[in-house]
């Protein structure tokens, strides 16, 4: 993964340009509303932070999993759940197989984001532990796999209506007081869960975690000599990806009031590569920059129906081919500061 | 009709050959993966697309020359196989020195590509493709009746599998793959052409998918998104075999199609997530794979 070093090499590192760009990228936001539908920005904030989840990965661990639509629509999942039915049935073993049954309430929506984030989070650590026991390539085909098999899960258990998904879920109020059916509200609320993350992502990658994490992507081999236990900094590096992926899930659920099979299928995992992969990897803007794009890609060329995945795909071969910096990646290049 | 584990022979054979069928592809497509990997270090994602491009082009060549089943096992590896070297000429082989990673979202880019186009010209829905003439039919074996197509297709995926073992491991052309694979620059120091020996493996591999898409036509209907899920399949057989043997991958893909079979006798609902449910258990136990050497 040298290459994604490139642009620190690339001249005099600006230390406020990443606070310019946040600057720039906040405005832009609080303005945003008044122009655009808030569905579509809501929609690209939670695929942003889907990305930017993503992209702490793979920027900046090094690894590349196929799989992350797993986490993202489980926590659709088990957030839309708690929101609309609350009530929790486990299966366990005692003897025979038994239902457990939680008697929850339907859940106000900070608890059932909560909810579906942990639920994310669970899971990061159970895929995280199986996958980082092989390395490099190995590791996508096996977080690929693991997603495949949560999507035929997802398929067959009861309580995510298979094809017709979980729908007209409420979005509730918010701390009992704020009414989320209004599109403002929604957009306030999922505007500031997008900004804590990406400020709580921006810290991960700049802490003693974040520096070790990119000495293993660059060399693991040394990282180990020196003394860490890189197996344990990777598998907290993918949980909390997991983990901030669920948080994106689980407001897309609320958002659109709906989890669907869309979530957690595979085309899921290659757009949320496509699009950090499109902004730059590696790049705290990037994915967002990325995320936005595609989204706006997409809207436009819904007409074209089974068409899309033609275009992600030349979109996929281009980035690689010619353009793997991605625009912030290029951008940051031109203008020799870092973003 | 007699009874095994209180399930009737017949049912309990049916899914038997089912999973051997299901196996001998899992074991073309990650043979060809293993071999594309090995001398390419890229995880080949479009080996999918290609497997159903093997399909389509039977289909195809019925449809619109006549020609039969027999001819497009011979034309349709060919074709596709060639398409895999203008892949490789035009867009693979930019990417031998990065990392692999782009190897595999370059790849994944193709496969979207391929599998669109023909879902825009083809639709969603299978079309059908008949059993050669010769093939129809079924023997009786006492405890079941095998359709003699599939017994076919179980024969000669295997004779082409075992052929492909003795080409790398038997054969001077297999040993100056197995160098290059090892040493490309000291290959190429000896004047051998590792270029064209890597663009010919791909081609090769590619083929090999091919011939799978053409065995599979007339068991599963010929559609665009065929290969889509069986490439996540065969990459969990990839990790529990491991990519350093050929035997590994042939033995590991016919034993996971068995053990789908079987779980399909007995536990139905989880006859489509047993094997990656194996490879978890694989990465537990032993994490280099069944086959393959500690990374």
């Amino acid at each position: 993964m040298q290459h994604l070093a490139d642009q620190k090499g690339a001249g005099p590192v600006r230390s406020y340009s990443e606070a310019i760009a946040f600057a720039i990228m906040l405005a832009a936001l609080i303005v945003a509303p008044m122009l655009v539908y808030p569905v579509f920005l809501m929609k690209a904030l939670c695929f942003a932070l889907f990305a930017c989840a993503f992209n702490l990965l793979i920027g900046y661990g090094g690894l590349l999993s196929f799989g992350h639509a797993l986490f993202f629509g489980w926590g659709a999942y088990l957030a839309a759940h708690l929101a609309k039915v609350g009530k929790l049935t486990l299966p366990y073993w005692f003897g025979s197989w038994q239902w457990l049954t939680i008697p929850l309430p339907p859940l106000p929506p900070e608890l059932a984001i909560l909810g579906g984030t942990l639920f994310a989070a669970l899971l990061g650590l159970i895929v995280g532990a199986l996958a980082i026991r092989r390395q490099g390539i190995y590791f996508a085909m096996i977080t690929l796999a693991l997603a495949q098999m949560m999507f035929f899960f997802a398929i067959q258990a009861p309580f995510t209506h298979g094809e017709d998904g979980i729908q007209a879920v409420p979005r509730g109020k918010l701390f009992g007081l704020v009414d989320l059916a209004d599109p403002t509200n929604m957009y306030v609320f999922v505007l500031v869960i997008f900004l804590a993350c990406f400020l709580l992502i921006y810290r991960i990658i700049n802490s003693p975690f974040g520096e070790v994490l990119k000495a293993i992507r660059e060399n693991e081999t040394r990282a180990i000599s020196l003394g860490y236990k890189t197996e344990r900094y990777k598998l907290v590096a993918f949980v909390l990806s997991a983990t901030f992926a669920g948080v994106a899930g689980a407001t897309k659920s609320l958002v659109f009031q709906l989890a669907s099979l869309t979530d957690v299928d595979w085309p899921m995992s290659g757009e949320v590569i496509l699009m950090t992969l499109v902004g730059g990897l590696g790049t705290l803007f990037g994915p967002v920059a990325g995320a936005f794009f595609m989204v706006t890609l997409e809207n436009y060329l819904t007409q074209i129906g089974q068409w899309v995945f033609v275009v992600q795909g030349v979109i996929f071969v281009v980035c690689v081919l010619l353009f793997r910096r991605g625009m912030i990646g290029e951008l940051a290049k031109v203008l020799r500061v870092k973003l | 009709m007699f009874e095994v584990f209180g399930i009737p022979s017949t049912a309990l054979f049916g899914q038997l050959l089912l999973g051997l069928i299901n196996g001998s592809f899992y074991a073309l497509l990650s043979l060809g993966l293993a071999v594309i990997f090995g001398m390419l270090n890229i995880i080949n994602f479009a080996h999918g697309a290609q497997y159903m491009l093997g399909a389509f082009a039977a289909y195809l060549l019925l449809q619109y020359s006549g020609l039969g089943y027999w001819w497009a096992l011979l034309i349709a590896p060919i074709v596709v196989g060639a398409i895999g070297i203008v892949i490789e000429r035009c867009f693979l082989q930019w990417l031998y020195k990065l990392d692999h990673l782009y190897g595999l979202l370059l790849t994944f880019g193709l496969a979207l590509i391929i599998e669109g186009v023909f879902r825009n010209f083809f639709g969603s829905s299978g079309l059908p493709y008949s059993v050669p003439p010769t093939l129809q039919g079924a023997q009786n074996l006492g405890f079941m009746y095998l359709p003699i197509y599939r017994g076919w297709v179980i024969v000669f995926s295997l004779v082409v599998c075992l052929a492909t073992w003795f080409v790398i491991e038997r054969t001077r052309l297999g040993a100056y793959l197995r160098a290059a694979t090892e040493n490309p620059t000291l290959v190429r120091a000896f004047g051998i052409n590792v270029p064209r020996l890597i663009t010919l493996t791909y081609g090769f591999g590619v083929a090999l998918a091919a011939l799978a898409g053409v065995m599979a036509a007339p068991i599963y209907n010929v559609s665009p998104q065929m290969g889509a899920n069986l490439i996540i399949v065969v990459f969990a057989v990839v990790v529990i075999g491991g990519m350093g043997s050929i035997m590994g991958a042939i033995v590991t893909g016919f034993g996971l199609g068995v053990i789908e079979g079987l779980t399909k006798v007995f536990f139905p609902e989880a006859s489509n997530t047993v094997i990656f449910i194996v490879m978890a258990i694989v990465l537990l136990i032993r994490p280099a794979g069944l086959f393959g050497r500690a990374v």
